[in-house]
């Protein structure tokens, strides 16, 4: 498990993220929700060492992540970016470069490492994509083919940086859905997430961020009880039981009065 | 060819055109010229050791330094600038456009002005002016967080700056530099095999080690935040192949001259036929780049024989013409790109 202890981190000596706890538990998809700039995406850089903490501490399986190399890192825990270049490589070739962390010299991609790559494609449903250019494919298969490049990591924790912007609904809820199945299989699966109705109902539990700190963590339930929602990013939360759960939705706070 | 259709087939069919066009243009250049020498006269001058005829004279003595000068400053200058548009994550970085070739020349003029250079010391000072520039252009793109253009400005500024800056110690000192003109225009005509060793040990090592990181620049292609989740150690890789392409293009141009657009060109032309797995790049833009100036160095010699264009003249010439077409071709497939 990654946790994460009292961190500080940020850019060029100013701190984003102000003492933040926090723990991703194997077998649960955790959101982190919060308003633009409130340092969602610099706590998942700071966890996975992208940028430099200037305090606390992040741990993986107990160990100081400042102890693990790079490649030992990677080994535990891959990053879907929000921003993606697109190479003008075939998605198979694209989903391979997840085994690079176990690649040792002369860095050959082996038979396993193939298995491995197809399996994922395959389990992103983008088998059929696989001698094709990335380029050639659509936001929403290529951020398929990312994905599969994530898993081909095998690592016991996946976050994922606004995984469904930009893509249409059909591919929002199959995103969700395998980080659904992820979750089930027992991995930890973290998704930075600005759709709120859709965070509430799919994840197991929520993390509120604002200004750089935690401002809440905790089940659907329990956040929509705390009224964290409506305070931090000043709108008022809805919620209707309907035979297909509990659904979500906001509206703006001066309509709701 | 647009390049998101290239298949692994056409690929590998240009990857093995493309050793043929090397030797073509190698031969072309041997045999063409002032005098004409035929092709069983190169053989027997290079293979069975007869440089008592006329003909085997101008080929060991004249021709093939010239043709071994075009081959590596192509090879060496096309790898450089994939390199750095690969480290740079900038398809518009080049060696000569963001000041690496400036730097070098810069170097090159500085040590000649102030003391007559030995043919070893020649590629090793354009190596560290080569490195000081690409250097600095990677410090101003890490401190500034530079946008790709921002890099490409910062690097036409350096460029320009070096460039002045050779100019005013020609200006100051004007037996720095034997044969300026050509120096800045890129030539071959007074290479010799002695001036050709250092530089050509400094570019095959160098184009060996480019080639060991092929996997790893793919990786860095990806974007510096998913190469690093992915587990590469970002910065000492990207250090390691700007020293490398720094090396490549200091060793060429110790010889060569400033030689433009080729690290600008060849790279972009060859990732429309083969791609961008740098397994497969990089030995396409050696063998592309160094088919290129070798076919342009002999078109220079024939084309207004007796008189001779220098080979930097006849790449612009030729090569800019053609990766506009390249370019507008592109559009032309990709509406709204």
């Amino acid at each position: 498990m990654i946790e994460t202890n009292d961190l500080f981190a940020g850019y060029r000596g100013e701190d984003i993220l102000r003492g933040v706890s926090l723990a991703f538990r194997p077998g649960e998809v955790l959101a982190l929700l919060g308003p633009n700039g409130c340092g969602k995406s610099t706590l998942l850089k700071a966890v996975l060492g992208l940028i430099e903490r200037t305090g606390g501490e992040v741990r993986y399986d107990g160990v100081p992540m400042a102890r693990l190399s790079r490649k030992e890192i990677a080994q535990r825990a891959a990053f879907l970016t929000q921003s993606r270049t697109t190479p003008v490589i075939t998605a198979l070739r694209m989903v391979l470069h997840g085994r690079f962390p176990y690649l040792s010299y002369p860095r050959r991609y082996g038979k396993a490492d193939y298995a491995i790559a197809r399996s994922a494609l395959a389990r992103v449903g983008a088998a059929q994509y696989e001698d094709r250019n990335v380029g050639e494919l659509s936001g929403g298969q290529r951020q398929g083919v990312y994905l599969a490049m994530a898993l081909a990591q095998q690592t016991q924790t996946i976050f994922m940086d606004e995984p469904t912007t930009f893509l249409d609904i059909e591919h929002q809820l199959s995103m969700m859905e395998t980080a659904r199945e992820l979750a089930r299989e027992g991995r930890a699966v973290v998704l930075v997430l600005h759709d709120i109705p859709l965070a509430l109902r799919m994840a197991d539990r929520i993390a509120v961020m604002q200004d750089g700190h935690l401002a809440a963590c905790g089940t659907p339930q329990e956040i929509e009880n705390s009224g964290v929602i409506d305070a931090v990013f000043h709108v008022a939360l809805h919620a209707a039981d309907t035979p297909h759960g509990r659904q979500y939705y906001c509206m703006p706070q001066e309509e709701d009065s | 060819m647009r390049s998101s259709q290239i298949s692994s087939t056409d690929s590998s069919k240009v990857l093995l055109l493309l050793p043929a066009c090397v030797l073509l243009s190698a031969v072309l250049s041997l045999c063409v010229g002032a005098v004409a020498v035929a092709p069983g006269d190169i053989v027997s001058a290079l293979f069975f050791g007869r440089n008592d005829t006329v003909a085997a004279k101008i080929i060991l003595y004249t021709r093939l330094p010239r043709t071994l000068a075009a081959l590596l400053s192509g090879s060496a200058l096309a790898v450089a600038g994939a390199v750095i548009q690969t480290v740079l994550c900038n398809p518009l970085a080049a060696p000569n456009i963001i000041g690496v070739n400036a730097s070098a020349g810069l170097a090159v003029t500085l040590a000649c002005a102030l003391a007559p250079m030995s043919a070893v010391a020649t590629p090793v000072i354009a190596f560290a002016g080569a490195l000081a520039g690409v250097l600095l252009v990677l410090a101003l793109s890490e401190m500034t967080g530079a946008s790709r253009m921002t890099t490409v400005l910062s690097g036409v500024a350096v460029s320009n700056l070096f460039s002045a800056a050779i100019d005013a110690v020609v200006t100051l000192v004007p037996d720095a530099l034997s044969g300026y003109s050509d120096f800045r225009i890129g030539g071959f005509a007074s290479v010799t095999m002695t001036r050709l060793a250092p530089a050509a040990a400094l570019i095959l090592v160098s184009l060996a080690l480019v080639m060991t990181l092929a996997q790893q620049m793919d990786i860095l292609a990806l974007g510096t935040q998913t190469a690093q989740s992915l587990g590469l150690a970002v910065r000492p890789v990207r250090l390691a192949l700007l020293v490398l392409a720094a090396a490549l293009c200091g060793a060429a141009i110790s010889f060569a001259g400033l030689l433009g657009f080729v690290g600008l060109i060849v790279p972009h032309m060859m990732r429309r036929l083969v791609g961008e797995e740098s397994q497969r790049l990089m030995p396409a833009c050696a063998m592309g780049g160094a088919a290129l100036v070798t076919l342009c160095d002999t078109l220079g010699r024939v084309l207004f024989a007796p008189y001779e264009l220098s080979v930097g003249i006849v790449l612009s010439f030729a090569g800019v013409p053609f990766f506009l077409w390249l370019l507008l071709k592109k559009r032309g497939g990709h509406a709204g790109d």
